[in-house]
């Protein structure tokens, strides 16, 4: 058995050097992308890897409270980013969305924050609350139930049809220069907001009173309870902050792809999943950076590594990169790149 | 007046018009209005519109009776509470009803139209119809609440003789033809008008059946007690007896149902195939995988691969039964790569991570890079039957598919139900409860796990061979996370780590609901499918956990009743309320 797990240690680095050898020599040899393509598919692999951070802080949140995986997180974000849209559109047609853009994208992202708050605190009152005490698995499989719920319940209310968000103004459509990199407006904005938010989180968890009892009941419930915290308002807290989050990667999403329909959610959410475990699941700037590191790797890693075998339609391949990297971190570092942070009886 | 509990009440009436406006919201009562179930008033659309109401009525004034005490007064309050439970949901679908017809968002909210409000109205408009709109959720709470009043078997027989005649004319098709097959269609013309049953026919069959239902108890109580009896020789008798009967029911059925309903019940043994297989790994061995489709989806390509006369690479065109071995060998070489990483890992963890194996399994089905072997996005068609003596097995003649699927489902039953008696099968049950102990016990753990991994995927991997066969041609998207998705509701609902179980789920699911792109009895579901999966696995995981038909052992697992120390059944706060237990259990 360890000798299998050395097998594949050994033969995934042989494979990620020889790849990227075959593209390292595609490229002196003047073939493959050049460095300007490198440069955009960074960026872009930033841009989204930080959008997957902010939804992996809420797998990463409640895991760190309530030891599961909450699969529907996917289906929170789903429901800012299809809420923000009616929004977005109704600014669009009075024509709020042109004159005055950032007051816009305020009110949009207001307006899916508060959707994805509401959803995970609905979700957590009605499917997760009466579940404290079953085994580990049963809130899982129930969160897997809310999900395809959600899913359809909105392409019941809202349509099948992918909907589409007014295009961003000219500004952000155009590169920015930016110590001398030029990037696209709508990628730059995408990670200052998401980088914005995540100091916003960290001090709110570190410094306020709510994050406090949210860091206390991660540690342990039946202390922090004797300690005179409200665990149930506790652990609603953290859904809600988890879906804000959830909720600001929505708008982001609609500023990287401005398409968003029912199924939206499941993608995303699977990937931030990862970037959760990858960070080390409970632990927060891990989630970030984790985000970060997961959209980079699969914005880069298909031409990086899979190019170099000659493997042709590369780019079809990076929900395969992002899975691959899923089932590598756990089998070798199921505790993260930066250290889980989770109860003595969470980890079992 | 005494008795009423006013928050009670309007808590479970504001529910009921919750549910009500939910049902209007996602459309599911205009897409069933016109699908009449009771000729000629009840339509399926009013049911689902409605059927919460007397749950709410009786809801609002359901007291636990607690040990020791006395039981609360039943009387006029119990109609009272049911009968405001009852108005507030009308006033709520009421008060809906008024804002949708005053504002127009269709935009939005894409069922929320005009005709909407002309069906709940009754046609009469919005001032006009409102009375009828409140009054009848009223009178249904009410009829909720009075269900205090009779007794509790009583209300059993009530109940179930409502049920009964629901499902009747629900299933008008399978009843209609089997009457036909049994040349009594002139009876099944009498009692069906417009595909709905007489409300004279309705009353009938709720009658027979609060007459009967008593008698049926006994029967079943019989049954069990011929299965189960003490005496060894005469259990291993009775029990082959009825092996033969239920084989002989088995043969006879297909005759009985005609080809469209033939076709439902194969691809209902096509699932309980992946059903038992999915059963061995999480139901016995008690691993969440919700990568399953990976093994299915490997058995098709292999066959489609390997007989297609126009398969990309392969110029072979074997026969299905050359391929099969080949196809059972690939499941097992996929059940071994994907297992050996993950069993070590942490339960939900090894969840997700199946989770990924299979979508990396379709996404390269479907790529490029794969596509001159396996065809891309266009897949492998022309897969010929499955050739048995002179005739060939295929999707046209839906008979002769379901008699296949029968005798594998059959093979694979017999396969779980020995695993599980065998040494092998104790492993699993004891890892699945304790992994430490089980290990300290001298079980292999890891080898254990990867035989139950293994014995999954051939399963999945004979359902994938037999897919290939019945629909002639695979495509990556035949092999979405949803037929994952949908056979662990099967194992779910039918009852993990149970062969009857999973039986049960099968038929109820695949059969009336319908597979992830296979239609059921009631196609007309097929757009409500998947909403109606994801909420009966939350209302299952809520509420019966353990499933329709549990097994004894799995639910006391799951109810916490034995002591859990294991790994995959930890209890995130478990240490105090496993203390509070009496020792033993």
């Amino acid at each position: 058995m360890d000798s299998f797990l050395w097998v594949v240690r050994i033969g995934a680095i042989v494979l990620l050097i020889w790849g990227v050898a075959g593209t390292v020599v595609q490229g002196l040899s003047g073939q493959g992308p050049t460095g300007e393509a490198w440069r955009d598919l960074v960026v872009a692999g930033i841009a989204q890897g930080a959008m997957y951070g902010l939804i992996a802080l809420g797998y990463s949140m409640v895991y760190g409270v309530l030891g599961f995986i909450n699969f529907a997180h996917g289906e929170v974000f789903m429901s800012g980013g299809m809420v923000g849209f009616f929004v977005a559109n109704y600014l669009w047609e009075v024509g709020l969305w042109e004159t005055n853009f950032v007051l816009a994208i305020l009110l949009v992202l207001l307006s899916s924050i508060l959707t994805s708050t509401l959803v995970a605190v609905i979700v957590e009152r009605i499917a997760y609350r009466p579940l404290r005490a079953s085994p580990r698995l049963i809130p899982l499989i129930t969160s897997i139930g809310i999900s395809f719920f959600l899913q359809y319940t909105f392409a019941g209310l809202f349509g099948v049809a992918v909907k589409n968000y007014p295009p961003p103004p000219e500004s952000l459509r155009s590169r920015i220069s930016l110590l001398g990199l030029e990037i696209e407006g709508s990628k730059l904005l995408v990670i200052v907001v998401a980088v914005a938010t995540m100091v916003g989180l960290y001090l709110f968890v570190e410094k306020t009173r709510t994050g406090r009892s949210i860091r206390a009941v991660a540690e342990d419930k039946e202390i922090a309870a004797l300690m005179g915290i409200d665990v149930n308002r506790t652990i609603v807290a953290t859904f809600a902050v988890g879906g804000a989050m959830a909720g600001v990667a929505g708008t982001l999403w609609a500023l990287l792809f401005r398409g968003v329909s029912f199924i939206t959610g499941f993608l995303p959410g699977i990937k931030a999943f990862t970037a959760a475990v990858l960070g080390g699941i409970g632990n927060l700037p891990g989630a970030m950076a984790g985000g970060v590191l997961l959209g980079l790797f699969e914005g880069v890693g298909p031409q990086l590594v899979l190019a170099g075998f000659g493997i042709p339609g590369v780019s079809q391949l990076k929900d395969v990169v992002a899975f691959t990297a899923l089932v590598l971190v756990l089998i070798f570092k199921p505790t993260g790149l930066f250290g889980e942070r989770l109860s003595a009886e969470d980890r079992a | 007046m005494t008795g009423v509990d006013l928050r009670r009440t309007l808590r479970w009436g504001s529910i009921a018009g919750a549910v009500m406006v939910f049902t209007c919201a996602v459309g599911l009562f205009e897409a069933f209005e016109d699908r009449l179930l009771v000729y000629p008033f009840l339509s399926l659309g009013h049911v689902l519109l409605l059927w919460f109401l007397p749950l709410a009525g009786y809801q609002a004034t359901n007291e636990p009776v607690l040990e020791g005490m006395e039981a609360p007064s039943k009387g006029l309050h119990n109609a009272m509470a049911g009968l405001g439970a009852g108005l507030a949901g009308g006033i709520l679908i009421g008060a809906f009803t008024v804002i949708i017809d005053a504002v127009d968002v269709r935009d939005v909210f894409v069922r929320l139209s005009a005709r909407l409000v002309d069906l709940l109205t009754h046609g009469w408009g919005v001032p006009g119809g409102l009375v009828l709109l409140v009054a009848v959720p009223a009178l249904l709470g009410m009829a909720g609440g009075m269900l205090h009043l009779v007794s509790a078997p009583v209300r059993r027989r009530l109940i179930l003789a409502l049920e009964w005649a629901l499902v009747v004319a629900l299933l008008e098709q399978v009843f209609s033809q089997v009457l036909r097959q049994l040349r009594l269609g002139a009876v099944g013309n009498i009692i069906f008008t417009r595909r709905a049953l007489e409300w004279w026919a309705a009353l009938a069959v709720a009658v027979l059946v609060a007459v009967l239902a008593e008698r049926a108890r006994g029967g079943i109580g019989r049954i069990r007690g011929y299965l189960f009896a003490a005496d060894a020789v005469r259990r291993t008798r009775n029990s082959i007896w009825s092996a033969l009967a239920v084989l002989a029911f088995l043969i006879v059925l297909p005759q009985l149902l005609g080809s469209l309903l033939s076709e439902l019940l194969a691809n209902v043994g096509l699932f309980l195939l992946m059903g038992l297989g999915l059963n061995i790994v999480v139901g016995l061995a008690g691993m969440l995988d919700l990568g399953y489709v990976a093994f299915f989806a490997v058995g098709a390509y292999t066959v489609g691969v390997l007989t297609s006369p126009i398969s990309p690479r392969f110029d072979v065109e074997w026969s299905w039964w050359a391929a099969l071995p080949v196809a059972i060998l690939m499941s097992v070489i996929a059940g071994v790569l994907v297992g050996t990483p993950v069993i070590r890992m942490r339960g939900d963890y090894l969840a997700i991570v199946t989770l990924g194996f299979g979508e990396i399994v379709r996404i390269l089905f479907l790529s490029d890079w794969l596509a001159p072997t396996f065809g891309g996005a266009q897949g492998v068609r022309n897969v010929p039957g499955i050739p048995v003596g002179v005739a060939e097995i295929r999707g046209s003649q839906p008979v002769g598919v379901l008699y296949f699927a029968f005798g594998l489902v059959l093979v694979a039953a017999w396969v779980s139900w020995a695993l599980q008696e065998s040494r092998l099968g104790r492993a699993w049950t004891a890892i699945r409860e304790d992994e430490t102990v089980a290990a300290a016990m001298g079980i292999n753990v890891v080898r254990a796990k990867l035989n139950a991994f293994i014995v999954g995927a051939i399963l999945a991997g004979l359902g994938g061979a037999l897919f290939a066969a019945k629909v002639g041609s695979i495509f990556p998207s035949s092999f979405e996370l949803l037929v994952s998705i949908i056979v662990l509701v099967v194992v779910i609902v039918g009852g993990m780590g149970n062969i009857p179980g999973v039986a049960v789920g099968a038929v109820l699911l695949i059969g009336v609901l319908g597979g992830p792109t296979q239609p059921g009895l009631l196609a007309e579901f097929a757009e409500f499918k998947l909403l109606i999966y994801g909420a009966l696995l939350v209302f299952m995981m809520l509420r019966k956990p353990e499933g329709l038909l549990p097994s004894v052992r799995r639910s006391r697992e799951l109810r916490g009743d034995e002591l859990s120390q294991d790994a995959w059944l930890d209890r995130p706060s478990g240490g105090a309320e496993v203390d509070a237990r009496p020792a033993g259990g």
